[in-house]
């Protein structure tokens, strides 16, 4: 334990937390087959690289598994939160530094140095890491694995066996399991096996299919509307033109409706990959997001900053791409810009008009993010060459944001501070999705969480444990409900609350938003007067 | 110059108070308290021991809310009111002058003179010192190889539920034949009586603290069972008997006081511009079926709510709504809204349905008048229930067949949970097919 955060305010440490033998033990055989990966990367040449990647694999699991059931199984149902200040690594002790860094570090690895993990360049064999995850890769898309390969499998691999975890520390909890079994099933099937068989596919002369997750969206998935990824979809038959319709569809049509009927959470806590992540294997440190109002005000600031960025930077690509054959396509550069015009300021106009109460002082940030993207359509329009906007090369617009936004805030620093920042970093200050939705959740959506009338303390727990750091509490003691953009509906306040005050639901638009002075319990007059002035 | 308003007590009556003060008017605010700088939430206490929060994470507002608000805190212990000069004096002699005061003192546990109550390792838990002389002498299960907790009540199953939390063996001393079946109808007693075993607690019922044993430093060694005269080796007593008003320090002004201090349903003591809210005022008489000192969070919050307004001109009376209360056994989530007697205080024409499920950790006690059928009230066990729903049915007099065929619309419990209404249902029908 790290003694300057020693949080239990004793001069000894709790005892609780030290591991047990069986722990100890589950502990010892994970990081065997971590041991593995380590000698691969030290090009430790495996004879057997299938036994050897299985046996790691098996080994990972197995010691998490082990670990988890000795932690939960033999408890009784419930609330499992002792101690969580008190572990090093849930409290931004040495363990947690120490593996925050060790993450930082390999995502810096992947996403700039793929070679020391292994990767053959240039058509060479690949070696190291990399190369022990090959066999698994011929078998699933009949390719030698990449970085991206790896990255997914292991991914996936600690989505699956930390959501078995989540699911066992929740075994009371019906929400939490579904909603938990919901993201280890999209990431196995659609995030990981999917676009290996769409890989298979291609083997085939009619398909030149993009890496294409389904569930994945735009502005999430922002190389969507790339040259490469457009002209994929287009060579490649029916299926290309329709996943490529299915992709515009899900975030003008798709996502809207569900947002309406469910809340973001639909997307963010049930089948994003990011939220995934964040949710299994990030689940212990969600209590170490930033719950000040400081950090809510850079919040807004940053994923709308990020996702006036996502829509200039795909609207450049876009028009560049038109450009490069003004007569391939139906649509011209110019209706391009002037349909993305339109329809922002439709959207714009219809908020304004219908909506303007609930913005509130934030009307006045809609508006300038609105005005710059629209002063940027018409930069791109005036001073737009063959392959220049704004005097640069869309490219570079596209390849600056890939490396701020794609790869080191939602990879380096989304991920590799989990242990520092909390679980969903990226999703709150950085996602452009998570900024429409967070918009269409908090404006058009039946989804709130309901604060049960009088029945808060105020304990806190809530908040505390609140991974997107809403201060849940300030509204649940004032009888509230939560109606919050970032609110991914993990639902975890809910479970943490010992007196049952939070329950998300869907319901009617009417009275959804309702802050009240003074609290149900009391004199009916007094509320009637206080409430109603 | 605005009037100035002191506030005796920084708890959630208080506190209310004051942020109610601050949104009808610019008057001056004070607020004193000798335990801590800022607001706290005291029911948290016990998640800051068992690791779940840090203590930062129990205080509602942030350090900078009190300033912005323009609420002054005064950290210091009052010693004395001196009601003719209207001047508190402190126990470092500092004076301070006050227009209204507002005493929202709170409450200490009780002690009832058991022999050594007062040894090292003996505590309560209400207070922050409290915690912390908790962490000093339970800090692990090598420090505190057993603790003894003598009081079956809310505050003793939490303290049990916290030491467990960091593996320390617990005895439990309860008084009554089951636990707190004085509140709870025998069926929800008996229900939590086996939950505390099933988390390997020692529950001994129908037991008394007959003294505290102290080792040769003045600290506790052991403690004898009044019964049987077994002693138990242990390095921490907690005693968590109840508590009552913390109103000492004015024992000695004209301020009029019994267990508690005496106020009317204004809030107002004897003494004008004297006030009095949450669990140190006693009501002169009591409100329905309420006790006259309510020592709970929601009625401290609701009387600040009420005083609030009374001090900034628009004099209101203290006329809470319908009774609700929770609270959490170990696993077990508690719910009430209405009436619904234990062994203490139950009227004749109060009749229950109970049911409990096969697994022994949810049940519900419905109570209703045997007479009219009117709904009193509803007991839950491990089932969240809409606050707002049974306020309604309880103003619209409702009866129970009514409130029983309606059970869906008033479940709080997460999306995708089992119900269990069906069953209730049917159970309510086999236990009274007359009806």
């Amino acid at each position: 334990m790290n003694d300057k955060q020693n949080y239990s305010m004793s001069l000894a440490k709790p005892e609780a937390n030290q591991l047990s033998a069986k722990q100890k033990a589950a502990v010892f055989i994970g990081v065997l087959g971590l041991f593995i990966f380590a000698l691969a990367i030290f090009n430790v040449d495996f004879p057997n690289k299938t036994m050897f990647l299985t046996l790691s694999v098996a080994l990972i699991s197995a010691g998490v598994i082990l670990f988890a059931n000795s932690l939960y199984l033999s408890k009784l149902e419930g609330i499992k939160n002792d101690g969580v200040w008190f572990k090093s690594i849930a409290s931004r002790g040495v363990l947690a530094w120490t593996i925050g860094l060790f993450l930082t570090g390999f995502y810096i690895v992947l996403y700039f140095f793929p070679r020391y993990l292994g990767l053959g360049s240039k058509g060479a064999e690949n070696n190291g890491l990399i190369a022990l995850f090959d066999p698994l890769s011929f078998l699933l898309s009949g390719r030698p694995a990449s970085q991206w390969f790896v990255y997914g499998t292991l991914y996936t691999l600690a989505i699956l066996i930390f959501g078995y975890k989540f699911i066992l520390k929740y075994r009371h909890n019906r929400y939490q399991q579904l909603r938990t079994f919901s993201v280890m099933f999209f990431q196995l099937g659609f995030a990981f096996l999917i676009p290996e068989f769409m890989a298979r596919l291609n083997e085939s002369p009619d398909y030149n299919l993009p890496y294409y997750d389904i569930k994945s969206m735009w502005p999430l998935n922002y190389y969507l509307f790339d040259g490469w990824s457009i002209n994929g979809f287009l060579s490649s038959g029916t299926l290309g033109f329709t996943l490529l319709i299915f992709g515009i569809l899900s975030i003008f049509v798709i996502s809207p409706f569900l947002t309406y009927k469910y809340g973001k959470r639909w997307y963010c806590s049930w089948v994003c990959g990011c939220g995934a992540l964040a949710e299994t294997a990030g689940d212990s440190f969600r209590q170490l997001s930033s719950k000040k109002l400081s950090a809510w005000k850079l919040e807004r600031w940053l994923v709308h900053t990020v996702l006036v960025f996502s829509v200039i930077m795909t609207a450049a690509v876009v028009y560049t791409y038109l450009g490069s054959d003004p007569n391939k396509f139906w649509l011209t550069r110019n209706s391009f810009l002037l349909g993305v015009g339109v329809f922002l300021t439709l959207i714009f106009t219809l908020v304004f008009v219908f909506k303007r109460q609930e913005l509130g002082k934030d009307a006045k940030y809609g508006a300038i993010g609105f005005f710059v993207i629209i002063a940027a359509l018409f930069a791109m329009h005036y001073t737009g060459t063959s392959d220049k906007l704004f005097l640069v090369k869309s490219s570079s617009l596209r390849s600056a944001y890939g490396l701020y936004i794609g790869s080191i805030f939602s990879g380096v620093v989304g991920t590799g501070f989990y242990p520092i920042l909390g679980n969903r970093v990226w999703c709150r200050f950085g996602c452009p999705m998570a900024a429409v939705l967070g918009f269409q959740q908090r404006l058009f959506s039946k989804f709130r969480i309901t604060t049960n009338g009088g029945q808060c303390i105020s304990c806190g727990n809530c908040s505390t444990y609140c991974e997107m750091g809403i201060d849940v509490r300030a509204y649940a003691q004032k009888g509230e409900n939560i109606v919050r953009s970032s609110c991914v509906g993990c639902g975890i306040c809910a479970a943490v609350c010992p007196r049952g005050v939070l329950k998300l639901e869907n319901d009617s638009m009417e009275g959804r938003i309702n802050p009240n002075e003074i609290l149900l319990g009391n004199d009916v007059d007094l509320m009637d007067l206080v409430n109603k002035k | 110059m605005e009037e100035h308003i002191v506030i005796i007590g920084n708890g959630i009556s208080g506190v209310t108070a004051a942020r109610h003060i601050r949104k009808l008017s610019d008057k001056k605010i004070t607020i004193i308290s000798a335990e801590t700088d800022y607001f706290f939430s005291r029911t948290a206490l016990m998640y800051v021991y068992m690791g779940h929060m840090t203590f930062e994470h129990t205080q509602p507002y942030e350090n900078w809310f009190w300033k912005k608000n323009k609420i002054n805190l005064k950290k210091g212990y009052v010693k004395h009111v001196e009601t003719n000069k209207k001047t508190l004096v402190f126990e470092n002699g500092e004076t301070l002058v006050y227009d209204k005061l507002i005493i929202a003192t709170g409450s200490k546990p009780n002690k009832f003179g058991w022999p050594g109550q007062d040894l090292e390792g003996v505590m309560g838990l209400y207070s922050k010192q409290d915690l912390e002389s908790l962490e000093q002498h339970a800090p692990n299960h090598e420090v505190c190889k057993r603790a003894v907790i003598v009081g079956g009540g809310l505050i003793g199953i939490e303290l049990a539920e916290m030491l467990n939390s960091r593996n320390i063996p617990v005895t439990f001393l309860v008084r009554e034949t089951s636990f707190w079946n004085g509140i709870l109808p025998e069926g929800e007693s008996e229900m939590i009586n086996s939950h505390i075993k099933n988390h390997h607690i020692d529950l001994r019922l129908n037991t008394n603290l007959k003294e505290i044993i102290s080792d040769e430093n003045g600290k506790v060694k052991s403690v004898i069972i009044e019964e049987t005269g077994e002693e138990i080796p242990c390095q921490v007593v907690g005693l968590t008997a109840g508590v009552s008003p913390n109103i000492d320090f004015i024992k000695n002004s004209n301020i009029e006081t019994n267990k508690g201090i005496k106020v009317n349903r204004f809030l107002e003591t004897n003494i004008p511009d004297i006030f009095a809210i949450g669990d140190c005022a006693e009501q002169h008489e009591a409100i329905d079926q309420r006790p006259p000192i309510e020592a709970v969070w929601y009625t401290g919050r609701m009387m600040g709510e009420t005083l609030a307004q009374t001090i900034c001109g628009n004099k209101t009376a203290y006329k809470p709504g319908h009774w609700f209360n929770s609270a959490k056994f170990l696993d077990i989530e508690y719910q009430t809204y209405g009436w619904v007697h234990g062994l203490k205080g139950k009227p004749d024409y109060e009749k229950h349905f109970h049911w409990k499920h096969e697994d022994d950790t949810k049940c519900i006690t419905i109570a209703f008048n045997k007479n009219t059928n009117v709904f009193l009230g509803i007991n839950t066990f491990g089932i969240r229930m809409r606050h707002d729903t049974f306020d309604k049915w309880l103003t619209e007099k409702r009866d129970v067949d009514y409130v029983i065929n309606h059970l869906t619309e008033a479940n709080f419990d997460p999306e995708f949970y089992r119900h269990y209404e069906t069953e209730i249902l049917a159970a309510y029908k086999n236990q009274f097919q007359t009806v």
